[in-house]
């Protein structure tokens, strides 16, 4: 080992210890029974479970309607805030920027507060208003990134070759922010999909949400339960994150 | 000419970026299936008119038309232009085929017409087979002719090169230029190329047209903007050149380097000042003195390949640079012979530098947006308005910026033998020039000042 690799130990040590460490002791668990014995038993309990499996599609469905909801603002707003003729200043971006900067758990509270005052029912609709407003951020900013830093002779190109303005948006522009939208994807969908704190705030725990149950079980002391289910979610955010890496894309240009 | 003979006619095109003007006045007219290249330093202007006959940016004034049509409002899809852009801008979501195709399948050809096209213009560029290839995954020398075959598929009119070339190493850069000018022949279409490169405008074009500052320098074919530049800037930036201060005696006879030289220009008048531009190749240099006009001393002799550059100090103290196939070693005495048709004279654009300016009282004058002390100036009451001339040898350059009266920075610079005629930009964008004896570089911050005894007060 030489010198200068000899400062990456502390954070290997630091890896082995809180990444490493813990998801092995989560496949370890999840594969035990209460008395440490080797089981399948955890999965086909949650596989058997019509509960517990609504709950799962449920997390699914609200994370795939809160991701398309802020693909579908975010985009728009990233395209405004990365044109100059329409965006001259920098505050704008960062008032768009700035709700990343305050504690999500701050903000789901105020939110909560906000529909009783105006005396909304708390429901799917809350919560779902909620995730966007909470993610929102997260979709515009890789997009936006990648927007203010596209070449724009790509655009000038396109336009010369004789595509409308109209064309060029869509034929070169849009695929060429994709790895932006792949980013905010991940930057969604993975932490919508365990979220818990926000559909209980905002749903007052009407709704239960995967990482509700997740919750719940290793409150409850039921760490073998509740690790089985953990290692579902992380198949699913696992299988999520492939979808990236197979975009060869130089995705550089999106997560800061 | 009957104007329907040109394809491009550019009609007094002015363009500013905030306070900066980029073109000033621009008319070009372009023949149908000519090679013209807009050649000039960084920042000339040149890219900007290709900008603007491409659609990108529109002009503040004048008229762009092309085949007879106005299309100075026209957006860039809906002109018969296409063009090959500097970092060559292919897409990179799409390979080779899907990039040249681009064009075509916006325009809807059917498939079978696009599939032939594309295949067609891959042979022209020497890149067949590579239509299934990655366009990040060729070289720079690859994408820059599928950059070429995506510009002509779509059969333009007219060709638009933004200096194609730049990104490419000199080997590669020769080979191109030989193959542009052969697709120019096959292709038979018209070819706005721009550069800052002088040798390929020589070697390329049919015309060149010479730009600085937004202006137009000189246009013209290869050998009379070489043989025959109009002025010192045109003549400094094609080739290498020995630009010298020189006094038309009459028709057929001029003064420079403290000699009288016969040449073959008329019509200046009898001793005006002119500059004289000699190529470096066409002054003979031989080991005797017998039968030259004059003598010298050679100072250094390089060898560059083909030939040797010498530079020698003539008998009354200028400097010249020569190129000849035969060493003369340095401290040798050599005789010189310059011949009357390769002696360029010019008129000069200036003798001095010429301000407007404003009486403030009796010993001050306010101009360049300052107010100078200057001489006694009995019977002019203050606010009446007056030239103010200065020589170029009168203004004092100094190094730091802070103690002149107006500061700025070199701007362009020309050796004339015994000394150097800067060009200085001042901060305001007023343009001072000043022939000193002190060496300074382009870009280099100045202070200037003006005794009041130099400021010479024309009503």
């Amino acid at each position: 080992m030489t010198k200068r690799s000899s400062w990456a130990l502390p954070y290997a040590i630091f890896l082995v210890l809180f990444v490493a460490l813990p998801l092995i002791l989560i496949i370890f668990y999840a594969f035990q029974d209460g008395s440490g014995n080797f089981t399948f038993g955890n999965f086909t309990k949650f596989f058997t479970d019509a509960d517990a499996i609504g709950t799962f599609a449920l997390s699914l469905e609200v994370a795939i309607e809160n991701t398309l909801i802020c693909i579908l603002l975010g985009y728009p707003a990233a395209w405004i805030l990365a044109n100059k003729k329409l965006n001259r200043s920098a505050v704008t971006i960062v008032l768009f920027i700035m709700p990343m900067w305050i504690n999500a758990l701050m903000r789901t509270l105020a939110t909560a507060e906000l529909f009783h005052m105006l005396g909304i029912q708390l429901g799917k609709g809350t919560l779902l208003v909620g995730m966007v407003y909470d993610y929102l951020p997260f979709m515009i900013y890789p997009i936006y990134n990648i927007l203010n830093k596209m070449d724009k002779s790509y655009a000038e190109a396109a336009a010369d070759l004789g595509a409308t303005p109209w064309q060029v948006f869509w034929k070169v522009q849009v695929p060429l922010s994709m790895p932006g939208v792949v980013s905010g994807v991940m930057m969604v969908f993975m932490p919508t999909v365990s979220t818990f704190a926000i559909s209980e705030f905002l749903t007052n725990n009407k709704i239960k949400l995967f990482g509700t149950i997740i919750q719940e079980n290793i409150n409850s002391s039921m760490w073998n339960y509740g690790a089985a289910l953990s290692l579902v979610m992380l198949v699913i955010i696992g299988i999520t994150s492939l979808l990236q890496d197979n975009k060869k894309e130089d995705v550089s240009g999106g997560i800061v | 000419m009957n104007s329907n003979d040109y394809i491009i006619e550019i009609r007094n095109i002015s363009k500013s970026f905030g306070d900066k003007c980029i073109l000033d006045d621009v008319s070009i007219n372009v023949k149908k299936g000519e090679f013209v290249t807009i050649l000039g330093p960084s920042g000339c202007g040149k890219t900007t008119m290709l900008r603007l006959l491409a659609g990108f940016g529109q002009a503040d004034k004048g008229e762009i038309r092309i085949n007879g049509e106005d299309i100075t409002n026209v957006p860039p899809h809906q002109r018969p232009v296409n063009t090959v852009f500097q970092r060559y801008a292919l897409f990179p979501h799409l390979d080779v085929y899907e990039n040249i195709a681009f064009g075509l399948k916006l325009q809807k050809v059917p498939a079978d017409e696009i599939d032939k096209r594309v295949m067609k213009v891959l042979k022209m560029v020497s890149m067949t087979d590579y239509e299934d290839r990655d366009v990040e995954s060729l070289s720079g020398g690859q994408q820059q002719r599928v950059a070429i075959a995506r510009a002509i598929a779509n059969q333009p009119q007219v060709l638009l090169l933004d200096e194609p070339l730049a990104a490419l190493d000199l080997k590669m850069r020769k080979d191109m230029q030989i193959e542009l000018k052969e697709m120019h022949r096959k292709l038979g279409i018209t070819f706005i190329y721009v550069t800052h490169d002088q040798e390929e405008a020589l070697t390329l074009s049919d015309t060149i047209i010479v730009m600085n500052e937004g202006k137009i320098q000189q246009i013209g074919t290869p050998t009379d903007i070489y043989n025959e530049p109009q002025n010192s800037f045109v003549a400094d930036f094609i080739g290498e050149s020995n630009i010298l201060n020189g006094k038309m005696i009459k028709d057929r006879l001029v003064e420079f380097a403290g000699h009288e030289f016969e040449c073959v220009d008329e019509g200046f008048g009898e001793n005006v000042d002119v500059d004289v531009v000699v190529r470096p190749e066409d002054i003979y240099i031989m080991n005797k003195l017998d039968g030259a006009q004059f003598g010298a001393k050679v100072k250094s002799c390089t060898f560059k390949g083909v030939h040797y550059e010498m530079f020698v100090e003539t008998d009354k103290g200028y400097e010249l640079m020569i190129q000849d196939y035969n060493a003369f070693e340095p401290d040798s005495e050599v005789g010189l012979i310059i011949r009357p048709a390769d002696i360029q004279v010019m008129h000069k654009e200036r003798t001095c530098n010429t301000f407007e300016g404003e009486i403030v009282d009796e010993t001050h004058v306010k101009f360049l947006g300052e107010t100078f002390e200057c001489l006694p100036q009995p019977g002019l009451e203050a606010g009446t308005q007056v030239n103010v001339e200065v020589a170029f040898s009168k203004v004092d350059l100094i190094d730091h910026p802070e103690e002149g009266m107006l500061s700025g920075d070199v701007y362009f610079l020309l050796y004339k033998g015994d000394h150097y005629h800067l060009t200085i930009m001042t901060d305001d964008g007023d343009h001072i020039w000043v022939d000193t004896n002190d060496i300074w570089d382009k870009g280099d911050l100045v202070g200037i000042n003006i005794a009041p005894q130099d400021i010479k007060i024309v009503k």
